[in-house]
């Protein structure tokens, strides 16, 4: 866990400070850069008719945008694996959710007007 | 962490009057900062876990809809104006940069960086919601705002209407839920202001900022989905 990143202690270290990696300030730039990227090339990709496709895509980049940040600016990248469980387990029950709700009422002809 | 625990817990053990002249900012609980960074970041994921699910339950049920009726969601999303969508896309990564900049000058104890981060963090978050509400405000003018003041009528295909107007509904609601966190945030970044400024944090006690930043980051990978599925959407699909 984060305790085990821990250097010795000096005399006057009452307890232990949080262990943090020293975030880069390259990663968040490089991160930030990668965002902009990606927000012009979903804008891009709108534009043009992809047929089926354009949903896909779009959600596709949006989900490797917030990966992204959840990653370095979220710092879960350093995080303890306990966070780690806490974090998958609920997009866990996200899909979950979706996947129940849709097999429902994406298999079956709904209309209300 | 029952074993982290003990070893603590062992270590304390030798000096029992340690906890005499403990960090001001380390609660009687928690046997050293560490430890009480780890349980509220852990704590805040388990918020987040609770609000990954209340927004997941918008889009899903914007999805349902959508499916019932992809022309009207096409149309509706034709409407909006993507430029500004893509401005204001842009304007809050880079708010969640300084936030994450925010972070680091509380790391390194760098209090006038960290305090001039949270404010631009603030300016930022300002400009995205005024943005908003000039959007607001052009659609309630178009009479697009759902309920007794809809009296939009879609031109080009008159039987879309409903639907635009049921888009609409998903529209406010999501964005407007989105922008009500984003208030909430500006309530948290004028109290940590205060806080970064006064010199509350540093390289051994930065968790609330670190908070604030987990925070501030999902709410701006809320807007990093709705951004392509109300502005974005293609007449083709």
């Amino acid at each position: 866990m984060a305790q085990s990143h821990h250097t010795t202690d000096h005399s006057d270290h009452v307890g232990h400070a949080p262990a943090h990696h020293e975030a880069s300030l390259t990663a968040y730039f490089v991160v930030f850069f990668a965002l902009m990227v990606f927000t012009v090339l979903t804008v891009a990709a709108s534009r043009v008719n992809l047929g089926v496709w354009n949903t896909p895509l779009a959600l596709a980049i949006a989900v490797t945008k917030a990966v992204m940040v959840i990653l370095w600016f979220m710092h879960v990248i350093h995080s303890p694996r306990m966070t780690w469980i806490v974090i998958i387990s609920s997009f866990l029950w996200l899909g979950v959710m979706f996947v129940l709700i849709f097999s429902d009422y994406l298999t079956r002809a709904f209309n209300i007007f | 962490m029952s074993d982290v625990t003990l070893h603590h817990g062992a270590e304390h053990a030798a000096e029992p009057h340690a906890h005499a002249h403990h960090h001001p900012f380390l609660q009687h609980h928690f046997e050293d900062l560490g430890q009480q960074h780890e349980a509220s970041t852990l704590g805040m994921w388990m918020f987040l876990a609770t609000e990954i699910l209340f927004f997941g339950g918008f889009f899903l049920a914007y999805t349902v809809y959508r499916n019932m009726y992809p022309e009207a969601w096409a149309a509706g999303a034709h409407h909006q104006n993507w430029m500004v969508g893509t401005i204001n896309t842009i304007v809050l990564i880079g708010s969640s940069l300084s936030m994450a900049l925010a972070v680091y000058g509380a790391q390194t104890a760098k209090r006038k960086f960290t305090t001039l981060m949270l404010v631009l963090t603030l300016l930022l978050g300002g400009v995205f919601l005024g943005v908003k509400a000039y959007e607001y405000s052009i659609h309630i003018e178009e009479g697009l705002f759902p309920g007794s003041h809809f009296t939009y009528v879609h031109h080009a295909d008159p039987s879309l209407t409903r639907g635009i107007e049921l888009f609409m509904v998903f529209y406010f609601g999501m964005t407007g839920m989105h922008a009500l966190h984003m208030v909430i945030g500006f309530g948290l970044l004028l109290y940590f202001i205060r806080r970064a400024w006064r010199g509350d944090f540093g390289e051994e006690y930065y968790s609330p900022i670190e908070i604030m930043g987990l925070y501030w980051h999902f709410v701006d990978i809320v807007w990093i989905f709705l951004f392509p599925l109300l502005y974005l959407i293609h007449g083709g699909a």
